[in-house]
């Protein structure tokens, strides 16, 4: 299940990043010439991603294999949707996508993919190197963090030193400005889900949260 | 640069001299008659017509003034010691008060050296090293103390404090105890490593080796007594940390016992269930855990799973203000 290489100190950072915008890069690359060298998807937001760790909703699962079983998962977060697909090289993920009961909630530690299509436009994927189901608490916490980390990039993206920054701006038509926008939705959405979890509470509180231009 | 730019900076040199000046005369006020003016014009000259950086000019004035007062550099203090604990040291040449206990005592290599041990406080252990010419009264093993005005040392990555002729030692009456120099570390559990879940070690004594297919590096071929081990990585998005859970907290973090995992094993007639029971249970969680570093690895002795987060609406606030 694991690779031998991830016993090495250099493993590399799961990076946090909502459906929006892994679904909007679309530019690979690697560091050396090295066959074996990692590759990296570009976010749009100026970070290098080898491996991502993604919380969401499962909502459907197909076995789209035409020889052999070849299962796709559609994962659900607050700003759109992740591709998973696991066939015979990843056995346990591919087990655990025909098992699952949509929907529940899912963590995935995958690698992103890409593919290009007939008319040329790029599609993003996940290639899962670990499906397990979790509880809403996880699923939460997930939200938070993507929103922390993806609001983190963006505040370093025009940094002198981000020579990913760079390469984004280089590559992707950017509004890092939409991405705020969308960290700030999903960080919300959380807030209206407690809201209608506690609507039974004092209905005042919930009108007196602050307005938007604070 | 335009003279505007010239003059604002040349105006932050001064004030940022008169802050070094003030330092180095109160490390002499005790030894030498100096005043500050007369500290900060030799700064300044070196500073202003030499350019040397003020790092240097510093140490370059402060050596000048331990020369005529016949003093070594460890005999001032570099004033204003601060009390840290030990654990936060984490840098060399650094003077620092600290409040310990004498954890341990060993046998000095030389007749340098009058006392050198293990001093420790609620964050963990630190060496420390008394010598015979700086003449201070001995410490005891088991007793607490005030240490005023030591100095750290750094050896391959591992920190020590110096004790010196300056150094004040005061007895406390009080009890402290000691840390095992843990860190706290929180994240994601991504991967559970090869080597987890129902291992078996070498049985001869004193090795503990993981088997590999039955055979232990050292031993070869051996009958290996079962054990339970984690190896797993906790991710934050920014820095991934490698955790060992050790036999009991394996049990604890898993709810499965040795018993119990060795019947799990005897019924598939492989051992490999278990780690991959741990995985569905444990992967994609958040968790914190605390515990000491050994290597790369943190020694799991307490753990938390973390739930919905608390701190969502903070985070919604400042980014609203960025």
């Amino acid at each position: 299940m694991s690779a031998q290489d991830e016993s090495v100190p250099t493993r590399e950072v799961a990076r946090r990043v909502f459906a929006r915008e892994f679904n909007d890069a679309s530019y690979t690359f690697k560091e050396s010439d090295d066959d074996r060298a990692p590759l990296y998807l570009l976010l749009p937001t100026g970070e290098r991603a080898n491996r991502v760790f993604v919380v969401g909703t499962l909502t459907e699962t197909e076995d789209v294999g035409e020889d052999s079983e070849y299962w796709r998962g559609r994962i659900v977060d607050p700003t759109g949707t992740f591709f998973v697909y696991a066939g015979q090289y990843q056995p346990e993920a591919a087990s655990t996508l025909r098992e699952l009961e949509s929907p529940a909630y899912v963590s995935i530690v995958g690698k992103p993919r890409t593919y290009e299509t007939d008319d040329g436009t790029v599609n993003v994927s996940l290639r899962p190197e670990s499906i397990t189901e979790v509880d809403d608490g996880t699923r939460d916490r997930w939200v938070t963090e993507t929103a922390q980390r993806t609001l983190e990039r963006i505040d370093h993206a025009d940094d002198e030193a981000n020579e990913y920054g760079r390469m984004a701006a280089e590559q992707y038509e950017l509004d890092l400005e939409s991405y705020k926008t969308m960290a700030l939705s999903a960080l919300e959405s959380l807030d209206e889900e407690a809201d209608a979890d506690a609507d039974t509470d004092t209905d005042t509180d919930t009108d007196a949260s602050p307005p938007e231009s604070m | 640069m335009s003279p505007i730019e010239k003059h604002r900076g040349g105006s932050e040199t001064m004030s940022e001299l008169q802050t070094h000046a003030a330092e180095i005369a109160a490390q002499f006020s005790d030894h030498l008659d100096v005043s500050e003016a007369e500290v900060e014009e030799k700064l300044d000259n070196l500073v202003t017509q030499y350019k040397v950086p003020i790092d240097e000019a510093r140490r370059s004035v402060t050596n000048s003034y331990l020369n005529e007062a016949g003093l070594d550099r460890e005999e001032i203090s570099a004033g204003g010691t601060e009390e840290v604990l030990v654990n936060d040291i984490d840098e060399d040449e650094q003077w620092v008060d600290i409040t310990a206990k004498v954890v341990d005592l060993w046998e000095p290599g030389s007749d340098a050296i009058s006392q050198v041990g293990l001093l420790g406080d609620e964050s963990g252990t630190i060496k420390f090293v008394s010598f015979s010419t700086s003449e201070l009264p001995l410490l005891e093993e088991g007793s607490v103390y005030r240490l005023g005005n030591v100095v750290t040392d750094e050896y391959q990555g591992r920190y020590s404090v110096k004790l010196n002729r300056t150094t004040t030692i005061t007895e406390l009456e009080e009890d402290i105890e000691v840390g095992d120099n843990a860190i706290e570390v929180e994240g994601a559990m991504v991967d559970i490593q090869s080597g987890s879940g129902l291992i078996k070690r070498c049985p001869e004594e004193g090795c503990t080796r993981v088997l590999q297919n039955g055979r232990c590096s050292e031993h070869g071929n051996v009958d290996g007594e079962f054990d339970l081990r984690i190896k797993a990585v906790l991710d934050d998005g920014a820095e991934v940390h490698e955790v060992i859970f050790n036999r009991e907290r394996t049990e604890e973090l898993t709810g499965i016992e040795l018993e119990e995992a060795k019947s799990m094993a005897m019924d598939a007639l492989d051992t490999s269930v278990v780690a991959d029971e741990m995985r569905g249970a444990l992967l994609g969680r958040y968790y914190r855990i605390t515990g000491p570093t050994l290597g790369r690895y943190v020694l799991a002795d307490e753990f938390e799973r973390l739930g919905a987060p608390t701190d969502h609406e903070d985070t919604l606030i400042k980014a609203r203000s960025i």
